[in-house]
């Protein structure tokens, strides 16, 4: 309290008013704590609020199109007959060529530059640009996939060409949140290890990827689900929207599932909108299971 | 007999001289305590008995280090086999996050043992060694990361001696720790002493006056005195020495 020191009486009447002015201010910092509490709170609410909109109504328009002739059929003329099964299968041989690739080269990339580069400015150039590229926009890395992939190396609009393509895009993701895990696991045990006579190499393997892998994992698992998501490069490599086959090979034509949707969504026919519905239905489920599993996968390689 | 012989040593980081010609040896089966204020030195010379300076960019070394006569600072020294002769215990207990087992046995798969017995009976003897055996006997199988802070320590002394090494380097070993832990610590000091040739960093120099048989005082990167603990202690030659000792300074 203000002047509580002195003993006059003035100055305990003094004490009184300030009292007073101290319960004031103290109301105005309560109001103002409890305004900024229901701002956050509204802000929190909005986006949950949008979210649970575009899932309702993603739900009504598509449900009731969801039944096991989707996922059997291919596309069609007409929209009763229309299914996902090529934009599916698109999907998962792209992803099944893409993830290995990203996490190899990924991964690889991240412990060269965390263990191994010395801090050359060389090295610094490297880790500037690969930051840089992970904000690029897809749709360049798409241009790139069409000039390198399809045209140079001659694959065609093909499943490979696509592959390579979302490699590009996703590696500096993934490389970053390696770099980030491996960083994230302390000076102190790698001292341990080479006190102990291990060398480098001992050391990432026993010491840094056990305590890391968790957050590779993850990192990867969801720039994947966002190759998985991805529009734009694709049809500018020239995947097809309409095809009544499964891939044969790496050199198929293919469509991928986020095309197939955009395919039908912008019909005239007021039916295909309910099919694109139920096609954003199936990809946000496995968007939704890719994303369990990173978590699956980090609580289970968690550090004990 | 001497073990560690110090010739003419200096080293830089970078531009700053951090030691300055050190000469010193080390006697055999005996534990050698530095002492001195905070950035005197007294750790960055015990980095370089098992070269874990080599780690840190821009470090340069002068003068040699002489291990059983053989200079590890010379070119052909494999630097993997001389760490697991001279091992290395830090300020703050730094366990794995895997299994007490697994702890102590890493140095030894490291070096290629992987018999499950002979892995098994390496484990036990370290630990007992380390008189942590009859606290966690019966919990090999659980995370080192249970322990506690003085537990954890023993731990990595533990892990350091299953490698089998002649020297131990401890650098400020109970620093982190309690006094009931301290005092566990360097009772075990004083035991390894039969086997082991000690080198500790400590602040405390109650520590060094209480574990060690022969003591250095550091500087600003000099060795100012080096002699019998207790005639250090008691009866110090340099000026700075009596005035550190005697708590004016540092």
């Amino acid at each position: 309290m203000n002047g509580s020191t002195s003993v006059s009486n003035t100055s305990i009447n003094n004490n009184e008013k300030t009292d007073k002015q101290q319960l004031k201010h103290m109301m105005k910092r309560k109001r103002k704590n409890k305004f900024f509490h229901a701002v956050f709170f509204i802000s929190t609410l909005f986006g949950i609020a949008a979210l649970l909109l575009l899932l309702g109504q993603i739900l009504i328009q598509g449900l009731g199109w969801l039944n096991w002739d989707f996922f059997n059929n291919y596309s069609s003329r007409k929209p009763e007959n229309s299914g996902i099964k090529a934009a599916m299968v698109g999907t998962l041989w792209m992803i099944g060529i893409t993830a290995p690739l990203t996490f190899i080269i990924g991964v690889a990339t991240a412990l060269f530059l965390e263990e191994y580069a010395k801090d050359t400015w060389i090295s610094r150039v490297i880790q500037t640009n690969i930051s840089n590229l992970a904000g690029v926009p897809s749709i360049v890395y798409g241009l790139l996939g069409l000039t390198l992939f399809v045209r140079m190396l001659h694959l065609g609009p093909s499943i490979l060409a696509g592959a390579l393509t979302m490699t590009l895009l996703v590696l500096p993701i993934i490389i970053v949140a390696s770099q980030e895990a491996i960083r994230a696991v302390p000076v102190s045990q790698r001292h341990a290890s080479y006190a102990l006579g291990a060398n480098r190499w001992q050391t990432i393997v026993k010491v840094v990827l056990p305590s890391s892998f968790a957050g590779i994992l993850t990192g990867s698992i969801l720039s994947l689900s966002r190759a998985i998501g991805e529009t734009a490069p694709l049809i500018v490599i020239g995947a097809v929207a309409f095809i009544a086959r499964l891939p044969d090979g790496l050199l198929s034509k293919f469509t991928a599932m986020p095309i197939q949707i955009y395919t039908w969504s912008s019909q005239p026919q007021e039916e295909f909108h309910h099919v694109a519905g139920a096609g954003i239905i199936v990809l946000l489920f496995m968007l939704l299971a890719m994303n369990a599993l990173a978590i699956f996968l980090r609580n289970k390689y968690q550090r004990k | 007999m001497t073990i560690v012989n110090i010739d003419q040593l200096h080293l830089y980081y970078g531009t700053f001289h951090a030691l300055k010609n050190i000469n010193m040896n080390i006697n055999e089966k005996s534990i050698t305590a530095f002492i001195g204020p905070s950035g005197c030195g007294k750790s960055t010379l015990l980095r370089t008995l098992n070269r874990m300076n080599d780690m840190i960019k821009g470090v340069r070394i002068e003068g040699s280090v002489n291990i059983k006569g053989e200079n590890i600072y010379a070119q052909d020294v494999n630097v993997e086999l001389l760490r697991k002769e001279i091992g290395m215990v830090f300020q703050q207990p730094n366990p794995f996050p895997k299994s007490i087992y697994e702890n102590v046995a890493y140095g030894s798969k490291i070096h290629g043992i992987t018999n499950r017995k002979q892995l098994d009976e390496i484990v036990e003897t370290s630990l007992k060694n380390a008189a942590l055996w009859d606290e966690v006997k019966d919990d090999l199988k659980k995370s080192a990361y249970g322990l506690s802070g003085g537990q954890q320590q023993r731990l990595c002394i533990a892990r350091a001696l299953a490698v089998n090494p002649e020297i131990l380097l401890m650098d400020e070993p109970t620093s982190a720790l309690d006094p009931i832990s301290t005092l566990k610590i360097e009772e075990l000091i004083q035991d390894l002493k039969q086997r082991y040739t000690i080198v500790i960093v400590t602040h405390n120099m109650q520590q060094a006056a209480r574990v060690s048989d022969e003591t250095a005082f550091f500087l600003n990167g000099e060795v100012i005195e080096m002699d019998d603990t207790a005639t250090l202690f008691s009866n110090p030659n340099d000026q700075k020495t009596e005035d550190y000792i005697s708590g004016r300074f540092g």
